[in-house]
């Protein structure tokens, strides 16, 4: 199976295509509906954010809380449409791409398109699986928001497909 | 007349909790498994990604999926049963607070408006029922949302009747496309009222994927939806497939003569359910 590192550059992402199968390796940050509506708010302010956005990779996703001995527990993906009100304009600011599952908007995939990023779906309910391949997790944003607070993590060989690629073909056209 | 510790209650429910979290239903694995040899490419891929998932959660005891849902009660209490201890409710609740905390399980109650989290999965969803004897049949349903925002509720004219009612399923699993995680399973609830068949739906899945309801005339709507849903061809995580739903379960109670309701609760392909007697 291919292996490939996150954040990607622009032509790693243009080597993949919607239905590829990957292990991925790297930096993603989490952020679900809450984080986001913090992010658009300091946006809005003319803030800065708390992570870079530029190529970052952000994973739709709350994990459980970390049993001991291990950086994080289960963190399986959310439902990536919930999102749809956030990506397009993340993906014009320079965000590199997104983890989640499930399909997602014509504007997001037009947006991914247009940005040349990429939208990987993680398999849904395979929370267990995700978490034992996380090998740090660090808190960066919004402790208030517990498991929908923005988090730093290394991860190690996860299970990914390429759901929308950046000439906007999607896994989910049937 | 039989005494029964509310605490008895509380640690059931703990324990119940506790186990739901790590654990998929047998009926859902042996499911998983036949659909994991049925599908090819991305869909299989997904699917064996599951079936290995719940190893690592069982041997890392991490839970198999980070939603740890609402946690919903189901109790059935023999009505020559007298319950002494703190009040039923808040001992029901001991027993959630205590699992998903020991657990480790990600706590996902939070405030409607606020959004403000209770920090310890309460309150539980509890539904209590009387019934005949003097046992208590505790059944405990950890119930992710992803699959939860998928459902529907449809008022359904008499005229409608049984087409009506499949076609009511039908296009709820197809609205809810990859988002809910396919391959679903399908609690529906047919006649009551607008509550009534909600219940229904739930308990529905409750009952093992691929059981049958007793009455053929209902036993027949199920497999009539499951063959429409699998032909949708949305497949494992809506990767395409011909397994789109392990199972769909109905319930079944009498109605209005106005009216047919009928609803549909879709629960993701993570199945737990755990059950005993005290």
């Amino acid at each position: 199976m291919k292996k490939i590192t996150l954040p990607l550059s622009k032509n790693e992402k243009l080597q993949l295509h919607a239905g590829d199968c990957v292990l991925a390796s790297g930096t993603l940050f989490t952020a679900r509906d809450c984080a986001h509506k913090r992010l658009f708010a300091l946006l809005d302010e003319g803030k800065p954010l708390p992570f870079p956005l530029e190529n970052a990779f952000i994973y739709y996703a709350g994990p459980c809380p970390a049993p001991e001995g291990k950086a994080c527990g289960s963190c399986g993906p959310t439902t990536s449409a919930r999102m749809n009100t956030f990506a397009p304009r993340l993906l014009k600011l320079g965000l590199g791409g997104m983890v989640g599952k499930g399909e997602m908007s014509e504007e997001t995939r037009e947006a991914i398109r247009e940005q040349k990023a990429i939208y990987f779906a993680a398999i849904g309910g395979a929370g267990a699986f995700y978490g034992n391949a996380i090998k740090s997790s660090e808190l960066v944003a919004f402790p208030d928001l517990l498991s929908e607070a923005i988090y730093r993590l290394q991860i190690e060989d996860f299970p990914l497909v390429v759901a929308i690629d950046p000439d906007g073909n999607s896994i989910y056209d049937k | 007349m039989r005494i029964i510790q509310t605490q008895t209650v509380s640690d059931c429910v703990c324990r119940l909790a506790k186990r739901a979290g790590l654990t998929l239903t047998d009926s859902c694995r042996t499911a998983l498994s036949r659909a994991a040899e049925q599908e090819s490419g991305a869909a299989a891929f997904a699917l064996d990604s599951l079936l290995e998932n719940e190893k690592i959660a069982q041997r890392e005891k991490m839970p198999v999926c980070q939603d740890t849902g609402m946690a919903c009660v189901l109790l059935e209490i023999g009505q020559d049963v007298r319950f002494e201890g703190a009040p039923l409710r808040e001992a029901v609740n001991e027993g959630v607070r205590k699992a998903y905390g020991e657990g480790n399980f990600r706590k996902s109650i939070c405030d409607p408006l606020t959004r403000v989290n209770t920090g310890d999965n309460t309150p539980a969803y509890l539904h209590t029922e009387i019934v005949a004897g003097d046992k208590v049949n505790v059944t405990f349903l950890p119930k992710g949302f992803g699959s939860e925002n998928m459902s529907r509720l449809y008022m359904l004219t008499p005229s409608e009747g049984r087409d009506g009612i499949v076609k009511a399923i039908v296009d709820t699993v197809r609205i809810a496309g990859s988002r809910p995680c396919p391959p679903v399973y399908v609690g529906v609830g047919i006649g009551g009222s607008f509550d009534g068949a909600a219940f229904l739906a739930k308990k529905a899945l409750t009952r093992e994927v691929g059981s049958h309801n007793e009455r053929a005339d209902v036993s027949s709507i199920e497999e009539e939806a499951l063959a429409k849903i699998n032909a949708l061809g949305i497949g494992a995580q809506g990767f395409g497939g011909s397994v789109t739903a392990l199972g769909v379960s109905c319930e079944i109670a009498p109605t209005h003569i106005a009216g047919l309701p009928v609803a549909v609760n879709i629960q993701c392909h993570c199945v737990r359910c755990e059950k005993e007697t005290i």
